[in-house]
């Protein structure tokens, strides 16, 4: 059609405008130098983490984020922390996706009234205990890993700028959590978490150690996400980032434990062929899938697939053929991140995917079974993971919550003591999953099955396992280690833990 | 009976308790105890050191006790070991029960 009178006056009609070369300045310009040079001249890369909080508009109040996929090895929130304290900023808002020992120095800066308030699913070592003696003005607020996707995607919590560690970058933005070019400075596998931060962040910061080739895909964060991209000289300390394999516990106690959840899986009505599991990294409950393997041997049973934090154990069921797909949100050793690497029918997923409380879909509400250890349970079956029996934070609240509440059976496995510590008993000091999602605890001393699963425990008894009441497990934890005195809590609240959407399921309070 | 040479019995292995026995002047028993779950069983750790102690028959002794989270039985029988030691008796009943 040429552009004559009738053209514009059927634009007009139609309320449009037409095209003009050049005149919308959204549009980027075409450049005609080959992508060689481009990728030298026109990327996301800036030369300073200053520059880069500089570009992104960073003020005193805003929310900042990071991820905890290099766990223990993580230097990124404390360079940047170090970096924003030294620009002079103030009243920052953290919502980092957890917190773990590396993180002390963080005390310092709290002190200093660069951070007032903070977000996360975790908090261990020096920081957990400042926090529990009352160090914040404001307290602390947890959620678990399906409750912080869910905030984020309603705005309750607003990211101003994330700051994301990736162990490789193309000069665009595809970020990884492993290599495929280069040397392979640092490795977490998954970056399910920082997706989430990616996605809905006002402002996107990446750091790398290893600058690669575009494209850098697959890619665990997306270059249409990414803002800034700063090169730094490492994201972590590679050795406590990873290690080798999750080894198996040889602790009798896990061990027993760990054959007793694989009787009650095997019996419990949910293990068939294409059933789905999940397992968390703890002792007992890494040991379950070893003894699992040898009952899907027997039986000629196959898992559709293995969903959450993923091991090496996890990867080699799949490599046997006897778990068809995994689902990783976190890859908890260097046999699961090489995995992820290289297999694909090892997915990567967000935590919106994960356990987003919810978005019809999220991955937890297709598990079957689901075995994840506790700190502490009560006769009500509420479970404790996040505060220790000295009243201390020094956990984390995870996936726990998400994965109770969306498996068909969740199977609470942990000693009866630890020491003198019963672990069973009538009041967890801090209610992280609430007893109407357990369904099955396990202890080295008997099984117990919540009254609401009378069907369960029917299976199990027909099965000739040894189940008995939680009320009789908690007074034999008691009559061996005698009643403990009550701690010395304060009046002040230092914690808030919140369920996965948002409500308070109980409070900390500061210890003496 | 009083102390004729300081002993110790356990470990400071997790589950464990250490027991110190020296010897004092005074006709008394004195207890210092540093323990991973002060909080919840300090007390009762010390009163369960002292029934120990007076069963054994000893009146003139400091006891510093570093605890691990040992149950009542294992601190029974490490201040046991430690007062046999301290007293140089070496005559132990195992047909008594506790």
């Amino acid at each position: 059609m040429t552009r004559d009178q009738d053209f514009y006056a059927a634009l007009t009609h139609l309320s449009k405008t037409a095209y003009v070369p050049g005149e919308n300045k959204r549009l980027y310009d075409k450049d005609i130098s080959p992508l060689k040079n481009r990728m030298a001249r026109e990327n996301k890369i800036v030369e300073s983490l200053e520059k880069a909080v500089e570009l992104s508009g960073l003020r005193n109040g805003m929310t900042i984020s990071f991820h905890h996929h290099f766990r223990d090895g993580d230097h990124i929130v404390n360079m940047v922390m170090d970096t924003l304290a030294r620009m002079g900023f103030r009243d920052l808002r953290l919502a980092p996706s957890s917190l773990s020992d590396v993180h002390a120095p963080l005390i310092q800066h709290i002190k200093n009234g660069v951070i007032s308030h903070i977000e996360t699913s975790g908090c261990r070592g020096a920081l957990a205990k400042a926090v529990s003696q009352g160090l914040m003005d404001e307290p602390m607020v947890f959620r678990s890993h399906g409750g912080r996707a869910a905030a984020i995607e309603e705005d309750e919590i607003h990211i101003d700028v994330a700051f994301l560690g990736a162990s490789s970058c193309d000069p665009f933005g595809n970020a990884n959590g492993y290599s495929r070019e280069g040397e392979e400075k640092s490795m977490c596998g998954s970056l399910g978490y920082a997706r989430v931060d990616a996605q809905y962040a006002d402002n996107v910061i990446v750091l790398t150690d290893n600058i690669v080739g575009y494209p850098n895909v697959p890619f665990g964060i997306s270059q249409r996400l990414v803002d800034y991209i700063v090169c730094v000289d490492d994201v972590g300390d590679a050795s406590k980032i990873m290690t080798g394999a999750t080894r198996f516990s040889t602790n009798p106690h896990d061990l027993m434990i760990a054959e007793t959840t694989s009787n009650v899986i095997v019996h419990s009505g949910y293990f068939y062929d294409g059933f789905s599991l999940q397992t968390g990294s703890g002792g007992a409950s890494l040991a379950v899938t070893r003894f699992l393997r040898e009952a899907m041997l027997e039986k000629n049973i196959h898992a559709s697939f293995a969903l959450g934090g993923i091991t090496g154990a996890m990867v080699k069921l799949l490599e046997e053929g006897l778990v068809r797909r995994l689902l990783d949100v976190q890859s908890f050793d260097l046999d699961a991140a090489q995995s992820l690497k290289n297999n694909r029918f090892h997915q990567q997923i967000d935590a919106n995917y994960y356990a987003n409380p919810y978005r019809r879909g999220a991955a937890v509400n297709q598990l079957d079974v689901v075995v994840l250890s506790a700190l502490e349970v009560d006769t009500s079956f509420n479970v404790n993971v996040l505060t220790g029996s000295d009243g201390v934070i020094r956990g984390a609240v995870g996936g726990h919550p998400d994965t109770a509440a969306g498996a068909a059976l969740s199977v609470v496995v942990c000693p009866l003591m630890r020491g003198r510590m019963p672990s069973v008993r009538e009041r967890v000091n801090t209610i992280v999953t609430p007893g109407d999602t357990v369904d099955v605890l396990v202890t080295d001393q008997g099984i117990a099955v919540n009254p609401k699963r009378p069907e369960v425990k029917e299976r199990l008894e027909k099965a000739h396992l040894k189940v008995t009441s939680i009320e009789e497990l908690a007074y034999r934890a008691e009559r061996i280690t005698g009643k403990p005195d009550l701690l010395p809590f304060g009046d002040k609240i230092v914690g808030v833990c919140t369920y996965r959407d948002g409500s308070v399921l109980d409070l900390i309070r500061n210890i003496t | 009976m009083k102390v004729t040479t300081p002993a110790s019995a356990g470990t400071m292995e997790s589950g464990d308790i250490l027991i110190e026995i020296e010897s004092i002047d005074q006709r008394a028993v004195e207890v210092v105890l540093k323990s991973s779950v002060a909080n919840e069983f300090g007390k009762q750790i010390i009163a369960t050191i002292r029934s120990a102690v007076e069963e054994f028959g000893l009146e003139y002794a400091v006891i510093n006790a570093v605890d691990k989270g040992a149950l009542d039985c294992t601190i029974r029988a490490r201040v046991a070991a430690a007062c046999q030691r301290a007293t140089g008796t070496d005559g132990f009943d195992w047909g008594k029960r506790a």
